[in-house]
């Protein structure tokens, strides 16, 4: 009688080693970069990259600085557009749709695609009319609506419990860390795909770093999100995946794990142990 | 040695932190080394002294494996390493755990010794092959400490093979010490103390054996433990 017993509590070592490595199943591409290059009037800043991010997983750049990463972050909604001199040549598919081609509206993409950037820049407006800025200018001002993605967005940027009495007070009255929540409230406020997040914990402190990574950890269940970081630890902590870039080369990209304790490339073995090449 | 694994940091006494503690690592290899010879020299000359000796000095190994765990954690703590870095850290935790159950194996035959000196009535049967089998586990652990020091697995797998060995002599010396037995009960004594020193040196031989497989971790990033030496060579192999 005992064997079976025992037999039936012991564990299964295999169902375990499956879970630990999910990031070999087969993932949704949702961002594809092709062939892409990039020149600030003659000075090539991007040499034919060619990257897969997967959906509703974050990938994370990382690479010293003036490598690309935020360059290659930029394109992906077009940002670089509105930089004089620039040339793009190559292709970025969002779902199979190339977003470089002439037909594409750009704003339209820009409310797929969100962005947060380094500084915290929430506008000099009350918190309220800071996450319904975007619904407002597609026309929506239905104030049941408003107030339902107010709310929704504040909870989703876990922000909601520390300001919800205090909604129509000045945006710039709050601290470094929740500014930046509310800017991640105004993004998601559109419902976008995509979360382009450039370097969004360099200027907060420790704590507030931590609450915005937790913050990345759950959004992720709802949109693909790609971040820009200096901080090594930080990318590995957050990301599922991570693309080490030198020079305006993506050198290897791969689950995070991986890349963190057996980078293939020497490249990437001595920036991430801090050594020189 | 090559050195470029773990030179060349940013931070020049990132270099000095990790040299440090792999020139630490050797020194307690060199100790257990020498322990195990002077324990199975002090059992085949019913040496007490000496046997004496080697129980005192396992302290001094005890200690440093202290030490050194003592310094990967700060580390770890401070320099969060990753790569190469991280997996030398953790292969030198696993190698100091080995070489501080080798030197408790090495206590055991000293005491052993002792127990013998004064009961074997001078009995040196088996004392010959136990020395040969000696020979072979510490050329095993010299072998591996060498690899570890060269941050290289070239010819590792033979060292592993060399297990294969160790096992075959610790079953020929155990049937013998079975036939003494079973010839005369009044053997039962001393064959019991001559098995425990046997099993030693077939466990020093397994250790050693880990601590290549640890190697193997930390130069290719490779989980090569519980494998059989076949599989063991294929997967270097490739």
């Amino acid at each position: 009688m005992l064997v079976p017993e025992f037999r039936s509590h012991s564990f299964d070592a295999s169902s375990i080693l499956r879970s630990s490595h999910k990031h070999d199943d087969p993932v949704e591409s949702c961002i594809k970069v092709e062939n892409l290059n990039l020149f600030y009037g003659k000075k090539q800043a991007l040499h034919d990259i060619n990257i897969e991010m997967p959906k509703k997983k974050v990938t994370a750049f990382i690479g010293p600085s003036g490598c690309g990463k935020s360059t290659l972050l930029r394109c992906i909604n077009r940002m670089n557009d509105l930089v004089d001199n620039v040339t793009i040549d190559g292709k970025i598919l969002l779902h199979d749709d190339n977003i470089y081609d002439k037909s594409v509206n750009v704003a339209a993409l820009r409310r797929r695609v969100g962005m947060v950037f380094q500084k915290p820049n929430p506008f000099p407006k009350s918190i309220f009319e800071n996450v319904t800025y975007g619904l407002r200018i597609q026309g929506i001002n239905d104030k049941r609506i408003l107030e339902e993605t107010v709310e929704a967005s504040l909870r989703g940027a876990a922000l909601w419990d520390e300001v919800k009495d205090r909604l129509n007070d000045n945006a710039l009255g709050l601290s470094g860390g929740q500014q930046q929540r509310l800017v991640i409230a105004r993004a998601i406020a559109i419902a976008p795909e995509v979360l382009l997040l450039d370097e969004p914990a360099s200027a907060l402190d420790p704590i507030s770093t931590l609450k915005i990574e937790e913050l990345i950890n759950e959004l992720k269940e709802k949109y693909t999100i790609v971040i820009v970081t200096h901080n090594m630890q930080q990318a590995a902590r957050v990301s599922d995946y991570t693309a080490f870039m030198y020079m305006g080369e993506l050198i290897e990209m791969g689950s995070t794990t991986q890349l963190f304790t057996k980078p293939t490339k020497k490249q990437t073995e001595d920036y991430i142990t801090g050594r020189y090449g | 040695m090559d050195n470029s694994k773990v030179a060349y940091h940013i931070s020049e006494k990132f270099n000095k932190e990790l040299e440090d503690i792999r020139n630490q690592v050797l020194r307690m290899g060199g100790l257990v080394e020498s322990q195990i010879q002077q324990a199975v020299h002090a059992l085949t000359t019913g040496d007490t002294e000496l046997a004496e000796l080697v129980i005192k000095q396992d302290s001094q190994i005890d200690e440093l494996e202290m030490v050194i765990d003592a310094e990967c954690t700060q580390i770890i703590a401070l320099r969060q390493p990753a790569a190469f870095d991280l997996r030398l850290l953790l292969t030198v935790l696993r190698v100091i755990n080995e070489l501080e159950r080798i030197g408790d194996l090495a206590e055991r035959i000293a005491k052993t010794a002792i127990y013998l000196s004064a009961n074997s009535e001078g009995r040196t049967d088996q004392y010959y092959e136990l020395q040969h089998m000696s020979g072979l586990v510490r050329e095993m652990l010299h072998d591996s400490l060498d690899s570890f020091a060269r941050i290289s697995v070239d010819g590792i797998t033979d060292i592993t093979a060399r297990d294969e060995q160790v096992d075959r002599e610790y079953s020929s010396i155990i049937r013998q010490l079975i036939t003494q037995m079973m010839e005369d009960p009044r053997n039962i004594t001393r064959s019991l103390d001559m098995l425990w020193t046997v099993r030693a040196l077939e466990r020093i031989g397994d250790h050693s054996r880990y601590i290549c497989e640890h190697l193997v971790y930390m130069v290719k990033g490779e989980d090569v433990r519980h494998l059989t030496q076949a599989e063991l060579e294929l997967k270097l192999k490739n």
